[in-house]
């Protein structure tokens, strides 16, 4: 069974705004990563797979179930964080998070245990009896998650984890939603305009461009396809181009002062280097190009109306 | 649990929940009970406690002063069904101020999504918090009304004087709910409007003050038919029509025939209201 499924689904707000259109995509089990500018529809999508939004045309499945009729038994099963501000300042934080979980179904006293085993997850055990409008940014956005995860649900929603965070603390969201997708056994769907971000921590990426399906698949099979290595050198690099050229290791394109080439096996760092060595040049720098992701969406210009993100 | 006998530290990863998953009932008796728990500050800060507690222990006070003087002098001050009618303006500003301290609040803080992320409907939530109110609302009219019940089964004698009390007691709760139902419904959809409590609360007490005018012009100036109808137009003066209706008395409020008229308007203003505010948060965007 599928995490989640989309069949053509379709939103438009009033006649002009079409959120999204035609959107089919298949998701199996892991972290996936929801990418997309602002305004993509990536929310529009959140909210329809929770069944808080009817679409106005296609199908939906998550985990199974149908959000449009089944929308309590999906919502049962799902944690959702939302982008904005959602905490009510003068609650304890172990109080909101125990309420919430009552209102998720769980019987008083495990809804307070699990309150604070939740609250310790996302880093907070020592400030849970703190209330909730004198804590930073970062613990907020800590609570917000530990309210979606404290009914211990098969698949997250989040929208935006990172918004408002300073470096150190984007970085800390991400390793601990990393920890919940990898340690817990949680499948989440991480909402980001930040591709470089969630990158870092998901399976499997979809994109969307102004409510389309711009690309979906895993991330090792993106990186693998494009991996490039970048050589440059501070002179002789004509030479080297020839060279290269010569190796048999695949087109050798010019990228500014470096030259790329892509990475198909694990002898082509040994036969550049090989190659540099030989003609004695000074080499400046050789790297595995990073945020290959990135550029693939930027060019990428087919629309891909169906793909299959699957998962062993 | 032989291993945690044994001193083995356990590992303290991440538990899957096996337990049970209760479904929506239990999610809007939840939300009741934290709403509830909320009208009178309780779990929250000591600030948030002062005023509800301060008109309970004024309306308290009301009832313990009414159950004096009949214990002394054997006189009635206020029966069980006057009881309301005199604590009316407390009751409307204890709405003014927990009203939209349970929903003007959730406006604006955002926690509706988080709410409507659960297994709950949007209707679930208006009505919880409804069902909320007029609990607060009963308990604030009916707590000191047990006091009065308390005194006066002591100070009355026999048997049959005692079942009398209990039968007058009875009207008396189902007056206070009656209360309670109304002036909630009427309070809890200004406040589901407005998300700023310092704007919601006046305009709750201002919707039961503005009206009372119209009734005491119609009352001075209109003919015997208007003055009959005149208590329409106020929901204090509605609910004393409704009793009045209900259980005639000497010296009341002249209706005329038109006592059914006074509770067909009072039902179809509460449920107009509770009408209102469901369709209030089917369309409140969160």
């Amino acid at each position: 069974m599928s995490l989640i499924a989309t069949e053509s689904l379709t939103k438009r707000y009033g006649p002009r705004v079409t959120a999204l259109a035609d959107l089919t995509v298949t998701v199996e089990p892991g972290i996936i990563g929801l990418v997309g500018a602002n305004g993509a529809g990536k929310s529009t999508l959140i909210k329809i797979l929770l069944g808080l939004l009817p679409p106005t045309g296609g199908s939906a499945r998550v985990l199974g179930l149908d959000p449009v009729r089944q929308g309590e038994q999906v919502r049962a099963r799902v944690g959702y964080m939302p982008e904005h501000d959602s905490l009510p300042p003068d609650l304890i934080a172990a109080e909101l998070v125990t309420h919430l979980a009552r209102v998720s179904g769980l019987p008083r006293t495990s809804a307070r245990e699990r309150a604070s085993e939740t609250l310790r997850h996302v880093g907070l055990y020592e400030e849970r009896y703190r209330q909730v409008g004198g804590y930073s940014t970062g613990m907020k956005q800590r609570v917000k998650l530990a309210q979606a995860l404290v009914h211990d649900p098969d698949l997250l929603l989040l929208d935006e984890p990172t918004n408002g965070l300073d470096p150190a603390g984007r970085d800390a969201m991400l390793e601990l939603i990393s920890r919940i997708g990898t340690e817990f056994g949680i499948s989440i769907v991480v909402c980001s305009h930040l591709l470089g971000e969630v990158e870092r921590i998901c399976d499997s990426l979809v994109a969307i461009d102004a409510g389309r399906l711009l690309r979906a698949d895993r991330i090792s099979s993106m990186t693998t396809a494009t991996g490039v290595l970048v050589i440059e050198v501070d002179e002789g690099t004509e030479e080297l181009a020839e060279a290269l050229a010569g190796l048999d290791v695949g087109e050798v394109r010019r990228d500014g002062p470096a030259l790329l080439v892509p990475l198909t096996g694990d002898d082509i760092y040994d036969r550049v280097l090989r190659a540099v060595a030989e003609r004695d040049l000074p080499l400046h720098r050789l790297d595995q190009r990073h945020h290959r992701v990135a550029e693939l969406f930027a060019t990428e210009t087919t629309e891909t109306t169906e793909t299959t993100v699957t998962q062993s | 649990m032989t291993d945690r006998a044994a001193g083995v530290i356990h590992d303290i990863g991440y538990q899957r929940y096996q337990g049970p998953r209760l479904g929506r009932g239990y999610a809007v008796g939840s939300l009741l009970t934290h709403s509830l728990r909320t009208a009178y500050g309780l779990g929250r800060s000591a600030k948030a406690k002062v005023f509800p507690w301060l008109v309970v222990g004024i309306v308290g006070v009301v009832a313990v002063v009414v159950t004096a003087i009949r214990s002394v002098t054997g006189e009635v001050v206020l029966s069980y069904l006057d009881f309301p009618d005199a604590v009316f303006p407390l009751a409307v500003l204890f709405c003014a101020v927990v009203a939209p301290e349970l929903v003007s609040r959730d406006l604006r803080s955002g926690v509706l999504s988080l709410y409507f992320s659960r297994p709950l409907r949007r209707t679930d939530y208006g009505l919880a918090k409804l069902a909320a109110l007029i609990g607060a609302v009963w308990l604030l009219l009916t707590g000191p009304m047990l006091v009065m019940f308390l005194g006066g089964v002591f100070s009355v004698d026999g048997w049959r004087a005692v079942w009398d009390e209990v039968g007058d007691f009875g009207s008396g709760l189902a007056y206070a709910a009656l209360h309670a139902v109304l002036v909630s419904a009427v309070s809890l959809l200004i406040a589901s409007l407005v998300s700023r409590r310092a704007v919601a609360a006046p305009i709750v007490v201002a919707a039961f003050l503005v009206t009372l005018p119209i009734v005491g012009l119609l009352e001075t100036a209109g003919g015997e038919t208007a003055r009959q109808l005149s208590g329409l137009f106020s929901p204090e003066t509605l609910l004393v029509g409704v009793r009045v209706w209900l259980a005639p008395e000497p010296d009341s409020m002249d209706l005329g025939g038109f006592g059914p008229l006074y509770g067909a308007v009072t039902v179809a203003l509460v449920a107009a209201c509770a009408g209102l505010l469901l369709v209030r948060y089917r369309r409140v965007r969160a």
